[in-house]
């Protein structure tokens, strides 16, 4: 009976922790899973919007309309990071991936150090009424502060999966990257269109970087534990369906609770991993994607 | 210089090596000198896939936090001396690669770049649920006395860590020289044509990952030995990913001086650098050159200079 | 007709919902010179790059010189003498024009002696002489298309398949590469020639095939497919709408 409880408890965190998880993947399923674009900076920027809010937070804002509010100029900074990425590759030629991926690394370790000159290496949280309080269903005890950012998630993926299925411009961003001379025959400039793309993943970036630092302290360095991990998801997903990252995200973090509760949480970090590399080897084309 | 030439000047500077502790009273400057030219061998090993071939490896903290266990597990159960202890470490590196390379290259070179940031978590979290190894607070490595001649165990290591980088480079140079290293450079310019002109682009990329990933691991086979202390976090420090990409980006990445040039400048810098300001300022600055020489020296500081300089023909080149 | 050096059956890719090639069949005679047109996305490249190994075909065979060989990976095929341009040039950048041919020499089937003169031959023949030790990355468009067809012809080819060689090219070079063509199947070499441009394949095949949408529509000689009224249609019509 303690082993069933253990096994609900650790499934009930595991699908709590997984949209958690998915909300720090979203921004990549547009980057990398439609665009293309090895964004490894992507968990830096979650870390970045986290302290975007904790300073909010500190006038005693909501972190949740702290994330929202964020969003608006990082939809901006967005634009502007794409701009600069395609000044420096596109133009020239583009399409190399060693200089790209570099690229994004070297920003990633420049956002880090920029945390830690401004705001030193302590952990930062955010104060919320509902920290330390637990749901309790039967035998099942989730504590709020992983509930109410993991409720965040299934609101985020329906809108995010509306625009860019059933809107115009949401379309036009996923048939930018099958074919961009179509797209600009249809009269539309596809530099612009990956740019808004870049720009909306950015500004999911902050609300991801609201909703994980609601569930505990980040320090500066807090995103490089989930760069495999948001790439596994990706991956694992089939590249850039929406829904997808949401149930490949749910997959890993129910995978990674069971490890916690019945082996050990130092094991933890390698879950995600070892689904990443099974995914390559197995089935590349993920398992939402279809064939490219 | 023809490669027979090349390694006859690399093994001169191996035994110049050996009166070095006669001339040089101050260990310390072994002890810093033994940093760089470790930085010299992983930039060197980075260089022959990431380089020659054009796939990006983040991981190189994996392979050699992996040299590092490897040989210091060796010493542990076998009680090897150094030389087998460094032999191991490359096959285990070896094998690393060639496995990731297995898994991942057959479908997209960013996914490999995806799967070497993995490896690193993957073996660090191995380390740290593995008792034997010290796990996560790591394990003293006392190693047995180095032979007279040297005076001290700072100039042995040194001295074993110029063998290893003089054996990387002339490595590093014969690649490039041979049919593989042309077949490798018709690879990082496109894999189709390569395939097209009979290059066999997979088996190619596994011998690149595999040689890189033995020398990596090479590299950090001394390591316990120069610290005598094994721990995770300095093993697969993030530092050493970061400097074996940089250091080929910085000198330039299609022939086997740009590491050397990179590694030298770099890791002298850094040395020098530990000493008056702090790591994260150490990152931060190699963070900010690298953006800076991907996005305006794209070749490196020798694709500077030979962009003044006159093409040459590389002529020579063994049949397969 | 004796035994086809290159045989292709009921081979048909798709890719997703769209079907690109066939199903297809065709022979290819040892020492014939065939053109293959076809209207933009009739699936000439995707037949190519099915018989050179770059896709495994969903359906059908390929064998060649009496040997199947639709499973065999690309680099093998290119080293059993199956040697292709690219109709978008591939160059070898980081390397000079003359490096770009020891490729196919190192790699390739034979193994030719004299290997840099060889190479200064071809360089010559297709008008790169003066390029020799330029970095393929220097060269021009249309110099690239010939670096193109001059590493395929290094690899010493049993057949030779040419995607779109000539686009871009000036009638004097076209009068030009033709020649070198016509040369090479003298040697022996069967050659395909995929191209839109009319005049250089009726003037070089022997023999003439027609593909729109993954079908072939039209197969004769060229006097024969030049008035066939199904090729006019859907060929010529475009060409001229155009
Ligand atoms: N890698 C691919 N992925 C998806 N679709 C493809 C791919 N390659 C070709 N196609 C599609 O297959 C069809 C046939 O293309 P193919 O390149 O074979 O035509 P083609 O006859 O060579 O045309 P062109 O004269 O323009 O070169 C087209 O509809 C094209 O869009
Ligand atoms: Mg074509």
């Amino acid at each position: 009976m303690i082993v069933l409880d253990l096994a609900l408890n650790a499934v009930a965190t595991g699908i709590v922790l997984g949209s958690i998880y998915a909300l720090l993947a979203l921004g990549l399923a547009i980057t990398f899973g439609i665009l293309h674009i090895p964004n490894v900076a992507h968990p830096a920027i979650v870390i970045a919007g986290a302290y975007a809010v904790v300073v909010l937070n500190r006038f005693g804002l909501d972190p949740i309309l702290a994330g929202l509010l964020w969003s608006i100029p990082f939809y901006f900074i967005g634009l502007a990071f794409y701009e600069f990425y395609a000044r420096s590759f596109e133009s020239r030629g583009g399409g190399n991936t060693l200089q790209s991926l570099t690229l994004f690394f070297g920003i990633s370790l420049v956002i880090e150090i920029a945390l830690v000159v401004a705001y030193g290496t302590d952990l930062r949280s955010v104060r919320v009424g509902y920290v330390g309080e637990s749901l309790r269903l039967g035998t099942v005890a989730i504590p709020y502060r992983f509930l109410v950012p993991a409720l965040i998630t299934p609101v985020v993926v329906f809108l995010l999966w509306l625009y860019l299925s059933k809107t115009n411009t949401g379309l036009a961003i996923r048939a930018v990257a099958h074919d961009e001379r179509a797209v600009s025959v249809a009269g539309v400039n596809p530099t612009a269109i990956k740019r808004h793309a870049f720009g909306i993943a950015t500004a999911l970036a902050v609300i991801a970087g609201a909703a994980l630092v609601i569930t505990g302290p980040v320090d500066p360095f807090a995103g490089r534990i989930h760069i495999g991990r948001v790439f596994a998801i990706v991956v694992l997903a089939g590249m850039g369906t929406i829904p997808g990252t949401l149930a490949a995200a749910i997959i890993i973090g129910v995978a990674e609770s069971l490890v916690m509760s019945f082996a050990s949480p130092s094991w933890a970090p390698g879950v995600a991993f070892a689904i990443l590399l099974a995914t390559l080897a197995l089935r590349p084309t993920g398992l939402f994607g279809g064939v490219r | 210089m023809t490669l027979p030439r090349f390694a006859l000047v690399a093994a001169l500077l191996v035994v110049a090596g050996l009166f070095l502790p006669m001339v040089i009273p101050n260990p310390y400057y072994f002890y810093a000198g033994y940093v760089v030219l470790q930085y010299v061998v992983i930039a060197t090993g980075w260089n022959i896939l990431g380089g020659y071939a054009g796939y990006t490896n983040f991981g190189a903290s994996a392979f050699f936090g992996a040299g590092a266990y490897a040989a210091a597990f060796l010493f542990k159960a076998f009680g090897l001396p150094l030389i087998f202890q460094i032999l191991g470490a490359a096959a285990v590196g070896m094998f690393l690669g060639v496995a990731t390379g297995y898994l991942t290259l057959r479908i997209q070179g960013v996914y490999f770049a995806i799967a070497t940031v993995a490896l690193v978590i993957v073996l660090e979290t191995l380390v740290h649920n593995t008792e034997y190894l010290g796990g996560a607070s790591g394990m003293t490595h006392i190693a047995p006395p180095p032979p007279a001649w040297f005076g001290g165990q700072t100039q042995f290591v040194f001295w074993v860590m110029l063998v290893i980088a003089a054996c990387a480079v002339v490595l590093a140079r014969w690649l490039e020289l041979s049919w593989i290293g042309r077949g490798l450079r018709a690879i990082r310019a496109s894999e189709p044509a390569a395939e097209s002109c009979g290059v066999p682009t997979l088996r190619l990329k596994l011998l690149a990952c595999a040689l890189s990933g033995g020398v990596m691991a090479a590299a950090g086979a001394p390591y316990p030995t120069y610290t005598s202390y094994l721990d995770p976090v300095s093993a697969f420090s993030l530092l050493i990913g970061l400097n074996a990409l940089a250091m080929p980006l910085i000198g330039g990445t299609r022939n086997w001086k740009g590491p050397v040039i990179g590694a030298l400048l770099l890791a002298s810098v850094q040395q020098i650098a530990t000493v008056t300001i702090s790591s994260e300022f150490n990152i931060l600055a190699v963070g900010v050159v690298l953006i800076a020489f991907v996005v305006l020296a794209p070749e490196g500081l020798l694709g500077l200079k030979s962009a003044w300089a006159r093409p040459k023909l590389r002529l020579s080149g063994a049949k397969p | 007709m004796s035994e086809p050096l290159l045989s292709v059956r009921d081979v048909s890719k798709s890719f997703g919902a769209i079907k690109a090639l066939g199903p297809v069949g065709l022979d290819v005679a040892e020492g014939e010179r065939l053109g293959i047109i076809g209207p933009n996305g009739s699936g000439k490249t995707t037949l190519i790059n099915c018989i050179t190994g770059f896709f495994r075909p969903d359906t059908g065979t390929i064998s060649y010189k009496g040997q199947d060989i639709t499973r065999l990976p690309a680099y093998r095929r290119a080293r059993l003498g199956l040697s292709r341009s690219f109709q978008i040039p591939h160059p070898f950048t980081g390397m000079t024009v003359i490096e770009n041919l020891l490729v196919p020499m190192d790699y390739g089937a034979t193994s030719a002696r004299k290997e840099l003169e060889n190479a200064e031959e071809i360089l010559r023949s297709v008008g790169l002489a003066e390029r020799r030790d330029h970095p393929a990355e220097q060269l021009s468009q249309l110099e690239l298309r010939k670096l193109e067809l001059a590493r395929a012809l290094a690899a010493r080819p049993a057949i030779l398949i040419a995607d779109e060689a000539m686009a871009g090219l000036s009638e004097a070079e076209i009068d030009d590469i033709l020649s070198v063509l016509f040369e090479l199947n003298r040697a022996g070499v069967t050659v395909i020639m995929i191209e839109h441009i009319m005049h250089a394949v009726m003037r070089y095949s022997e023999r003439v095939i027609c593909l729109e949408t993954g079908q072939v529509i039209a197969e004769g000689s060229p006097e024969k497919i030049t008035s066939s009224p199904v090729v006019q249609k859907v060929y010529f019509g475009e060409q001229t709408a155009r």
